[in-house]
């Protein structure tokens, strides 16, 4: 029986975006392929067809991470492919690629290669084991006399040799093995190899389709505004000088927001303009930053617990008793994501069909939201995932493909909606801003005896997924670096304020929790070191648990730094270590700060033990690009509220680093047999504290403000 | 037919321009005259509050020492425009300053200048403004302190310095001088910036077009004078300059004076604008401290690009996508550095306001604009990027300090 | 109506004159290979050669064109020197999501063209006006190094 796609995931399929990658290196193109029915899918991640093209379908949405070029190679390692060889796809909104950690079929938390790293051996495995006893029967052979290699079902004894295309239907009728065994690590080819990205060159030759690249016949070009105060309304539209305007195809309103549409996306801008739409600001209007401060200090303030996330011993009773006590509090800003590609989605909506072309982390949550408003059902809506131009969490959200279906179905036509980098930066959704309180006790030794930290802001999953809020309504996000450290404190005290942001929605961004809570607490640590007059990395090592990975990569990076060398006058090294998405690092940045006061990040050196190394390169590659990504952040970006409004609107007011403000990076990786931690957000929660560090080792102030260029009162 | 008639209607127009007389014209050639005039004139500029409805007025003009004072709404709404007004109210408010209810204007209106308008002038324009859409625009109160809240002050003041009215030509000058004249005293009121003002807000009657201030920018010496004014300017640099805002080797137009182009100076005739240029040549040389020496592209290529220096590693950044790190600029010739004035003053005044503010230009290939940079960069950066530029595409040492780019910031706010 | 020469090839496009070359190519052409960004020269993802100057094609009016050709990404390759920096791109992985690097392409094979063997500072001077967002700048920064020893 030959197992159509169909079937197998439960009644679902339609069209899908192939992102195919032919042999060889040639110039690769997105295409649009109907769906298939093949002989061979034993999974909902693998199809081999009677020609012998094998595809893989992909789960995780590739948004610069490198996850189609890791999973390729978990899947041709147990498969003896060469990766070059194989088509790779990305899967459809099904149940079948829901990912357990995050509840649905999303892309996001590092957990990609940590997710796969059994269930695409697996999957990979089983299909040789069909393809393989296929051909054994074929032959009449023992199985265990065949070997695999390169797409080819060798028995020597014979010598003879069959392609899997060529056994694909028979193996299709076979029943699947409930277990396989995986290859032993001793015996990867691929695994552990640094291995060039599948991706290169389509991107490199512009061929790749970003969801902003989509082309269907018959579409138009929009652009949108929608109320720059959340929850306010629309109130006018100077229709009239809008449809004056050439190109100009149609105006369409939602009762927060207006599309003009055209017949370029530039005569839908101008129309928008002279559109000038006029907003009911509502209830937010007199939102702005002070106030969002002020909240969070007054959280911080409150006399009462907050929810108790961790109580481990009488933390107060020991601070307070220790021979010296040391608070802080850190404050830190909203943040923007500013992917490079803005906000986009194209959605025809017929009356008994839905498709979408789009780049999201969670196509399950799109489609669904998509049947709801046409009224469609879930199979009647068709999610084209598109390569990502830049995640960083902004495509965990789904609202702009709410947006654009309620736009696209008062239409005919295909309708591609582009936002305006103004628009993408101020009807962002923000990493929150927090407040944090954190207080230590040490004893005559300079040792740590105790630690009580408050945490203020938002819950994020309480949006997200509320099923997610732990029993004691905690965010189980915030833990990180916070409860979850490497760190033995003998006593310890979390707490968490919540207060929800006033005026904007808040979002997942890069590196999540773990990025707000190593800010904070490297930059205690290393504060606690300068009071106990001790090295920060001395005190580290001192208090990190009995932890060789731990102790490993501080090792390594304070050898590769040079870190005892001391720096010349107005220069700083300054350290964090971490522990997070199932991954050790240790950073060290130094930096000059020049006579001028402007501030220079001269180099970064990381030591990583992420466990087993799938793709080396690619770890140091999102090693390189998180540091960069959370440099930027730390030195300039704040976005501030005025009335409601953000004030950050385009690349002039909301600052990225650039090349010649980007440090040298040199990425040390440690042989790890461990299972794979994640890896993609690790170096953006290490920028801040290790920059905070340095920059008060050049300076002798602290830093505990982000950002760090920005004035460090708190906004108390 | 229809052809025919236009063609002779527009050169009848033309003309009517050129002698600015306008006896016996018909209605709608008073209209399109009207909005000539409206043009030459840049009522829009100051009648527009930042981000308004063109005309409506509420545009505030911070004065220094005497308060702020918002421009009124132009548009025919009878409640809060000029709706109600007859032809002789709009001429003694545009020619005398006088508003209805004999109200004083302040001198903010430039009434000095336009009462070179002839009737028939101010009636035109204001026939043109009666086909435009009536807003309903309330205009904030004028916030000024003593004595300048006294309107009647005013009467004093413009028994002062107001000049008298009505165009008087020249017999012995030819005639494209005297329609510059009439052009660039009268509806163009270039003097009420480029001219310093005294004390008492008046302009200075010594120093005429040695350069004065635009709000918070410099307007610059536009005098006969070779090196401190415009004396050193070819005829063809003036007419891009004013008819496109720019001439290559004399940089774009910014802040005000691309307003006074994009609103206005564009959308006059070749002859007009040559008229001025005519006029502009025989202004009294006015040597002022100000002189700039130009930096040619190819002493650029010459010294080539600094690599080191915060406002040469920020411009590399936030400036070079238009400007070119070399200055030559891309995309459009609006984007050249090399030869602005601009860039050639040390104090850097104005440089620093098209950093923090930005600036836009209306031009035949749309919208050109310089987006502001604003708070976004630390005083001390925008300091750093503003004296590598006067340093580099100048060739003159920067005095720009972190304070006054502070002092800049506040005023702009 | 405007005829544009883009990788020496003429397209008669009818748009208004102040539509800038980016939505010219995207949009009318097809072309999607040149990216928006920012729509204010800030950020270098829609970088196109005009002349062989690097230009951000979001703020290029197509009436400042006239017959002065364009060179997109999709022609780079066309020449020896493109291909040495689309070939370096691709063998030190610098891509990651991808979509900064077209510009990135277009403005080091313009620095390469005017300077053969840049400094490390000649790069951060001519690759600064280029953001990206996932932070390949090391990379490029030695995938132009590689260039341009080939």
């Amino acid at each position: 029986m030959s197992v159509s796609r169909r079937t197998l995931l439960g009644g679902l399929g339609g069209l899908v975006l192939a992102v195919q990658m032919p042999p060889r290196r040639a110039r690769a193109t997105g295409t649009i392929v109907e769906d298939v029915t093949t002989p061979f899918s034993p999974n909902a991640f693998i199809r081999i067809d009677e020609r012998g093209v094998v595809t893989f379908i992909m789960r995780n949405v590739e948004m610069g991470q490198g996850i189609y070029t890791g999973a390729t190679l978990l899947m041709a390692e147990e498969l003896d492919l060469d990766p070059e060889t194989v088509q790779l796809e990305a899967a459809p909104p099904d149940v079948a690629y829901v990912d357990k950690d995050m509840g649905t079929q999303a892309t996001g938390g590092s957990t990609s290669t940590m997710g796969e790293w059994v269930l695409l051996r697996k999957a990979a495995a089983t299909a040789r084991v069909l393809l393989v006893q296929a051909a054994a029967t074929r032959w009449g052979v023992d199985p265990a006399a065949c070997r695999t290699e390169a797409g080819v079902i060798h028995h020597d004894a014979s010598g003879r040799a069959v392609g899997y295309g060529e056994v694909a239907a028979e193996a299709g009728r076979l029943p699947v093995p409930p277990d396989v065994s995986l290859r032993p690590p001793s015996a990867f080819r691929l695994i552990g190899r640094s291995h060039h990205r599948l991706d290169s060159p389509a991107k490199v030759h512009a061929t790749a389709q970003f969801g902003i690249d989509a082309r269907v016949d018959g579409m138009k070009f929009a652009t949108v505004a929608a109320c720059p105060v959340m929850g306010g309304t629309l109130v006018h539209v100077n229709e009239g000088a809008a449809r004056a305007v050439s190109g100009v195809v149609d105006i369409l309103r939602l009762p927060n927001a207006v599309c003009v549409v055209g017949s370029t996306t530039w005569a839908a801008q101008m129309g928008l303009k002279a559109a000038a739409p006029e907003w009911n600001a509502g209830e937010n209007a007199h939102v702005d930053t002070a106030l969002v401060y002020r909240q969070l200090h007054d959280g911080a303030a409150q006399p009462e617990r907050g929810i108790v996330a961790q109580e481990k011993g009488d933390a107060h009773a020991a601070v307070a008793g220790a021979h010296r006590q040391y608070a802080a509090t850190y404050q830190q800003p909203l943040l923007a994501h500013a992917t490079m590609e803005p906000v986009n989605c194209t959605v025809h909506v017929t009356p008994d069909r839905c498709d979408i072309w789009v780049g999201t982390q969670v196509p399950l949550r799109a489609r669904d939201s998509a049947a709801r408003i046409t009224g469609l059902a879930a199979d009647q809506v068709h999610l084209h995932n598109m390569y990502i131009g830049g995640g960083f969490g902004r495509r965990l959200e789904h609202e702009y493909v709410e947006q654009a279906v309620q736009f696209a179905r008062q239409v005919p036509y295909p309708l591609k909606i582009v936002w305006s980098r103004e628009e993408d930066i101020t009807l962002d959704r923000f990493r929150p801003a927090y407040v944090d309180q954190i207080a230590a006790g040490l004893s005559s030794h300079g040792n740590i005896v105790g630690v009580t930290h408050r945490i203020v802001g938002p819950a994020v999953v309480a949006r997200w997924a509320p099923e997610g809020l732990m029993p004691n309504g905690m965010d189980g996000d915030l833990l990180a670096a916070a409860a979850d450290v490497p760190y033995d404190f003998r006593a310890s005290y979390l707490d968490f304020v919540r207060r929800e942001t006033p005026g904007v929605v808040t979002a997942w961004w890069r590196g999540v929790g773990g990025t707000r809570g190593l800010f904070v607490m490297e930059s205690f640590i290393d504060e606690l070191a300068a009071v106990a007059g001790r090295d920060p990395i001395e005190f580290r090592r001192h208090h990190l648990k009995n932890d060789a990975r731990a102790i490993g990569v501080l090792d390594l990076a304070s050898d590769k730094a040079n870190w005892s060398q001391p720096m010349p006058k107005g220069s700083g090294r300054g350290v964090a270590v971490q522990f997070l998405f199932g991954s050790y690092l240790a950073t060290i940045m130094d930096v000059k700060v020049d006579d001028d006061g402007s501030v220079r990040v001269l180099r970064a050196v990381v030591a990583v033990d992420c466990g087993r190394l799938v793709n080396p390169d690619q770890v140091r590659s999102q090693i390189e690009g998180g540091l960069m990504f959370g440099i930027g952040a730390a030195l300039f970006n704040e976005i501030t509220l005025d009335h409601g409004r953000v004030q950050q609107r385009n690349f002039n007011r909301y600052r990225v680093l650039r090349m010649n403000e980007a440090p040298v990076i040199e990425v040390h990786l440690v042989e790890s047999d461990a299972d794979p931690g994640g890896i993609g957000e690790t170096g953006t929660a290490a920028a801040a504290p290790a920059l905070a560090n340095a920059l008060a080792a050049a300076t002798g102030r602290r830093y505990r403000r982000l950002p760090l260029l920005g004035k460090q009162e708190l906004d108390v | 037919m229809r052809g025919w008639f236009a063609r002779l209607a527009s050169t009848l127009f033309v003309l009517s321009l050129l002698v600015a007389k306008a006896h016996g014209a018909d209605t709608s050639s008073q209209i399109a005259r009207g909005e000539y005039l409206a043009r030459a004139s840049d009522c829009e500029v100051c009648h527009t509050a930042p981000g308004g409805t063109p005309f409506a007025g509420g545009r505030p003009f911070k004065l220094p020492g005497i308060g702020t004072i918002y421009s009124t709404n132009l548009t025919p709404d009878r409640a809060t425009g000029v709706g109600d007004y007859t032809d002789a109210q709009f001429a003694r408010a545009v020619r005398r300053g006088v508003g209805r209810g004999w109200k004083h204007l302040y001198p903010v209106m430039p009434y000095t200048s336009y009462a070179y308008l002839s009737a028939d002038d101010t009636a035109a324009i204001f026939a043109w403004l009666k086909t435009l859409r009536p807003v309903t625009a309330t205009i904030p109160a004028n916030d000024v302190g003593f004595p300048y809240n006294i309107r009647a002050a005013m009467i004093g003041w413009n028994l002062l310095y107001r000049p008298s009215a009505g165009r008087r030509d020249d017999p012995s000058r030819s005639a494209a001088w005297n329609q510059g004249r009439w052009l660039v005293e009268g509806p163009g009121h270039c003097a009420e910036c480029h001219t310093p003002r005294n004390m008492l807000y008046a302009k200075s009657s010594s120093q005429p077009y040695a350069g004065g201030q635009a709000e918070e920018w410099d307007a610059y010496n536009i005098s006969s004078d070779p090196e401190s004014g415009i004396g050193g300017w070819s005829d063809e640099s003036l007419f891009a300059y004013l008819h496109t805002g720019h001439a290559d080797g004399h940089g774009t137009a910014s802040g005000p004076m691309a307003d006074v182009i994009s609103h206005g100076v564009r959308y006059m005739t070749d002859e007009d604008v040559h008229a001025m240029i005519t006029y502009l040549r025989t202004l009294p040389q006015q040597r002022t401290n100000v002189i700039t020496d130009r930096v040619s592209p190819e002493r650029l290529a010459r010294i080539g690009t600094p690599t080191e220096g915060n406002g040469a590693r920020l411009f590399a950044g936030a400036c070079a996508g238009c400007h070119l790190t070399d200055g030559t600029g891309r995309q459009v010739p609006y984007a050249t550095l090399w030869g602005a004035r601009t860039v050639g003053l040390p104090g850097g005044r104005n440089l620093v306001q098209v950093i923090l503010h930005g600036s836009a230009l209306e031009t035949s290939m749309g919208r050109i604009a310089m987006p502001q940079v604003g708070d976004e960069y630390s005083d001390r950066d925008i300091a750093d990027i503003a004296n590598y530029v006067i340093g580099h595409f100048g060739n003159r040492a920067g005095t720009v300090t972190p304070q006054a780019v502070q002092a800049a910031l506040a005023n702009g706010d | 109506m405007y005829d544009i020469q883009i990788n020496g090839d003429v397209h008669s496009v009818d748009v208004p004159g102040d539509t800038p070359l980016l939505w010219v190519l995207r949009d009318v052409l097809g072309m999607t290979g040149t990216k928006f960004g920012c729509g204010i020269a800030q950020c270098g993802v829609c970088t196109v050669h005009l002349d062989g100057q690097p230009v951000r094609s979001c703020s290029l009016p197509v009436a400042a064109i006239g017959t002065h050709p364009v060179t997109t990404i999709e022609g780079i390759g066309s020449d020896a020197l493109g291909q040495a920096v689309q070939k370096a791109w691709i063998d030190l992985d610098v891509v990651q999501c991808g979509y900064c690097q077209p510009g990135q392409i277009m403005s080091a094979v313009a620095l390469l063209k005017t300077n053969p063997h840049p400094e490390d500072s000649d790069i951060d001077m001519a690759m600064s006006g280029n953001i990206c967002r996932c932070g390949t700048y090391q990379r490029i920064r030695a995938a132009i190094r590689s260039a341009a020893g080939a």
